[in-house]
C-alpha cells in the first residue's frame, strides 16, 4: 500500500498541486512585502481561472488565454492598488470587495457567453520535457526520474524560473530592498527618496499579474475546465503558505509543496481509507489553520503591511 | 458663522456617502447593460417596479432582506470590536444544521418548547462556529480573517457529511422513476418547529396577502437581533469593552479591559447573529437543511455591513436594499430571458463596496482639511 500511493506519480502530483498556491502565494509575498496585504489573490485567481478558459476556447490558443488571464490580474491588482492606496481605504475590505466581484463577473460571463456555469477547455497546453518511455522498456528509475525532473506543462518550469528570478529580485537588487524598506519602513524610505506609490503600485499589480497566472493553471492544466468558485479558497491558503514562508519566495514555495503533498496525499487516501470523502476535502484546510497556529511566533509580517502610508506635512 | 455651515454640510456628506456609493454602481451597472446590448432604463424600471411596486413584491424583498440582516449584523457587530468576521458563511451552515436537526429530532415537542429550542440551536452551532477563530485570535494571536475562511470550507463539507447522514427518504415518485437524489437534503422538520408565513398572520387581520409569498415570522426575528446589537453595543458594559477594543487595544488593554475575553465574546456573538439565517432558511422556508439555499449569504453580510456602515439601522436598510436588488434581478433575468444574468447583482454589490469604502475615505479627508483650514 506505501508503494502504491508514494511514487513517482505522487511527487509529480504534489508539484501540479502546489504550483498555484505558490504563485498566489508569492504574489502575496510581493504585495505584503511592500506593505499592502492583498486577500483580493482569491477572486484575482477565479478571474484568471475563467478569463483563461474563456480566452483559450475563442482564440483556440491556450498562450493567449494565460496571458489574458495576467491581464485580467493585472487589471484586478490595479483596482486594488487605486483603492489601497490612491484613496488609502482599508486594505482588507477593498481585497473582500475584490472577491466578491470576481464570484458574481465569472459567473455572469459564463452565462452570457456559454450558456453554463461549467466551460471545457478546447485546447490544451502542451507537455514539455523527455518523452515518456512505456512501461516495460528501459528502467523503471530512468522512468521516475523523468516523471518527477522532466515531463510538465510549460507552465512548472516558468514557475520555477519565476520563483528564481523573485528571490534575486526582492534580495539581491537595489529594487528589491526599495520595495522591502517600503513594508518594513516607508518613512525612512521616503527619506531616501523613495518613490513610495510607485513601489507598492508595482508590487501589488505584480501580485495580481501573479495571481491571474495562477488561476491560468488551475483552469487550463489541474482541472481542464472553468467551474463557478473553482478557485475553493487556494487564495487564501497560498496566504497561509505565505506565512508559514516568512514572506520569501522560496519559503513560500516550500510551504505550497507542502500543502501540495497533504492535498495529494488526501486525493490518493480517498480510495483506500474507509473515510467519507467529505472528511478527505477538508483536509487543505485543516492543514491551513494548522500551518498557521504553528507558524505564530516564528513567523513576523512586515512591518507596515496593512497600513497606509501617510506623507508628514511640516 | 459660515465656515461652521460648510462644516455641517460636510458631516452630513458623511452621512450619505452609501447613498453615492449605490448610485454610482447603479451608473457601472447601466453601463454594463448598455454593453451588453439592452435598455438600461427598462431594465432598472423592471427591477424597481417588481421589487417595490405591489405587496406581493414587497414579501419578496423582505423575505430576501432576512438572511442578509443577520449575516451583516454578524459582519457589523465584530467590525465594532475591530473583527472581520468573514465566516458568516461557515457559521450559518453550522447554526442553520443544528436548527434542522432539533427540528426533526425532537418532534414530540409541543412548538412552544420546540420552536424556541431550534432558534437557540442555530444560534448556538453558529457562536461553536465563530468560537474557534475567536479563541485562536485572543489566545495565540492568529490573523482572523484566513482561519474564518477556512473555517468556512471545513463547515460546507461537515454539514454535507451530516446532510447526507441525515438524508431524506427517497420518496414513492423518486423510487419508481429510479431517480437518485443527487442534492443531499435533510429530513423535514416537525410542524411544531415551522415559523408561520405572513400571509397567514395578516390575512387573519383582513389585509390582502398572496399565500405563495414566503416571507415569515424570521423577519422580525431579525429585526429583534438588530435591536438587540444596538443595545448590546451601545447600553451595556459588554458594548462598550467591545467598542474600547475596537477603537484601540492597547488602550483599553491598559484601562483595565481584557482584550481576549472581548474578542472572543465578540465572535461568539456575532456568529450567532450568522447562525440564526436559520430560522429564515430552514424554519421559515425549506423546512430542512439544504446547502445551496444559503450560497453567498455570508459573504453578501460583509457588503451589508459596510453599506450599512456597521450600524444596526444601516445593516437593516442596507438589506433591504440588497433584497429589492437580489428579487429585482431575479425577476429581470426571467423578463430578457436570461439575457441579463442575474450575476449581475452581485458585481453591482462588490462595486457598491469599492465605491463605499473609497467615497468615505475621501470624504474623510475633505472632514479632515476642512478642521485644519476652520
Amino acid at each position: 500500500m506505501f508503494g502504491d500511493i508514494f511514487n513517482a506519480q505522487f511527487v509529480a502530483s504534489s508539484i501540479r498541486v502546489a504550483i498555484p498556491l505558490a504563485l498566489a502565494g508569492l504574489g502575496g509575498v510581493f504585495s505584503e512585502r511592500s506593505g499592502v496585504i492583498n486577500i483580493g489573490l482569491e477572486g484575482m485567481m477565479l478571474t484568471g481561472a475563467f478569463t483563461a478558459v474563456a480566452v483559450t476556447n475563442f482564440a483556440q490558443n491556450p498562450w493567449v488565454g494565460v496571458l489574458s488571464a495576467i491581464l485580467v490580474g493585472i487589471f484586478l491588482g490595479l483596482i486594488h492598488a487605486i483603492t489601497c492606496i490612491t484613496f488609502k481605504a482599508n486594505q482588507i475590505v477593498s481585497g473582500v470587495a475584490i472577491n466578491l466581484f470576481a464570484s458574481g463577473i465569472t459567473v455572469f460571463f459564463s452565462w452570457l457567453l456559454f450558456n453554463e456555469t461549467q466551460i471545457m477547455v478546447k485546447a490544451n497546453l502542451p507537455i514539455w520535457g523527455l518523452p515518456l518511455p512505456s512501461i516495460g522498456e528501459g528502467s523503471a528509475f530512468v522512468r521516475n526520474l523523468i516523471v518527477i525532473f522532466a515531463h510538465y506543462s510549460p507552465l512548472v518550469y516558468l514557475t520555477i524560473i519565476i520563483f528564481i528570478l523573485a528571490h534575486l529580485i526582492l534580495f539581491k537588487t537595489p529594487f528589491g530592498l526599495r520595495l522591502r524598506s517600503v513594508g518594513e519602513y516607508p518613512q525612512a524610505a521616503d527619506t531616501m527618496g523613495v518613490n513610495i506609490v510607485k513601489m507598492r503600485y508595482i508590487a501589488v499589480i505584480t501580485s495580481g499579474a501573479l495571481a491571474g497566472l495562477a488561476g491560468s493553471f488551475l483552469s487550463l492544466e489541474q482541472a481542464h475546465f472553468f467551474v463557478k468558485e473553482m478557485s475553493g479558497g487556494r487564495g487564501f491558503i497560498a496566504l497561509a503558505a505565505m506565512i508559514f514562508g516568512k514572506w520569501t519566495p522560496l519559503g513560500t514555495a516550500g510551504a505550497a509543496l507542502l500543502f501540495g503533498v497533504g492535498e495529494a496525499l488526501a486525493m490518493r487516501l480517498q480510495g483506500v481509507l474507509a473515510v467519507p470523502v467529505q472528511f478527505i476535502n477538508m483536509v487543505p484546510y485543516l492543514l491551513a489553520i494548522f500551518v498557521l497556529v504553528s507558524a505564530v511566533g516564528r513567523a513576523v509580517p512586515p512591518a507596515a503591511s496593512g497600513v497606509a502610508y501617510e506623507k508628514e506635512i511640516g | 458663522m459660515k465656515s461652521i455651515k460648510k462644516f455641517d454640510y460636510y458631516i452630513l456628506l458623511e452621512k450619505i456617502t452609501p447613498l453615492i456609493a449605490v448610485i454610482c454602481a447603479l451608473l457601472v451597472g447601466a453601463i454594463v447593460i448598455i454593453m451588453i446590448g439592452e435598455n438600461p432604463v427598462f431594465v432598472y424600471k423592471t427591477l424597481f417596479s417588481y421589487a417595490i411596486g405591489n405587496r406581493d413584491g414587497w414579501g419578496n424583498v423582505l423575505f430576501r432582506a432576512t438572511p442578509l440582516i443577520f449575516t451583516g449584523l454578524a459582519v457589523a457587530f465584530a467590525f465594532r470590536c475591530g473583527l472581520f468576521n468573514i465566516g458568516g458563511e461557515g457559521q450559518m451552515y453550522i447554526g442553520a444544521f443544528l436548527a434542522a436537526w432539533v427540528g426533526f429530532t425532537f418532534t414530540t415537542l409541543p412548538a412552544f418548547i420546540l420552536i424556541p429550542l431550534c432558534i437557540l440551536a442555530a444560534a448556538a452551532g453558529g457562536a461553536l462556529w465563530a468560537a474557534v477563530p475567536g479563541i485562536l485570535k485572543a489566545k495565540i494571536g492568529v490573523h482572523e480573517v484566513i482561519i474564518t475562511i477556512m473555517m468556512n470550507w471545513i463547515a460546507a463539507s461537515l454539514s454535507f457529511y451530516l446532510a447526507l447522514v441525515y438524508k431524506a427518504p427517497a420518496t414513492e415518485a423518486m423510487i419508481a422513476a429510479g431517480v437518485k437524489q443527487m442534492i443531499p437534503h435533510t429530513k423535514e422538520i416537525a410542524q411544531a418547529a415551522r415559523l408561520p408565513r405572513l400571509y397567514t398572520i395578516l390575512n387573519s387581520i383582513n389585509i390582502d396577502f398572496p399565500a405563495h409569498n414566503q416571507v415569515n415570522v424570521s423577519f422580525f426575528i431579525a429585526i429583534g437581533v438588530a435591536i438587540l446589537a444596538y443595545y448590546i453595543l451601545w447600553k451595556t458594559n459588554l458594548g462598550y469593552e467591545i467598542r474600547a477594543v475596537g477603537y484601540n487595544s492597547l488602550a483599553a488593554e491598559y484601562g483595565g479591559i481584557s482584550v481576549a475575553k472581548n474578542i472572543v465574546l465578540t465572535m461568539v456573538i456575532s456568529g450567532a447573529f450568522a447562525g440564526l439565517v436559520g430560522t429564515n432558511e430552514v424554519m421559515g422556508y425549506k423546512y430542512r437543511w439544504r446547502q445551496e439555499i444559503f450560497t453567498g449569504l455570508g459573504f453578501n453580510g460583509i457588503a451589508v455591513a459596510l453599506l450599512g456602515k456597521n450600524h444596526p439601522l444601516g445593516v437593516v436598510l442596507a438589506a433591504i436594499l440588497f433584497g429589492i436588488l437580489n428579487y429585482g434581478g431575479a425577476i429581470v433575468n426571467i423578463y430578457t430571458k436570461g439575457r441579463i444574468p442575474r450575476e449581475l447583482i452581485m458585481v453591482l454589490q462588490a462595486v457598491i463596496v469599492i465605491f463605499v469604502v473609497i467615497s468615505d475615505e475621501v470624504v474623510k479627508r475633505l472632514i479632515r482639511q476642512r478642521r485644519k483650514l476652520v
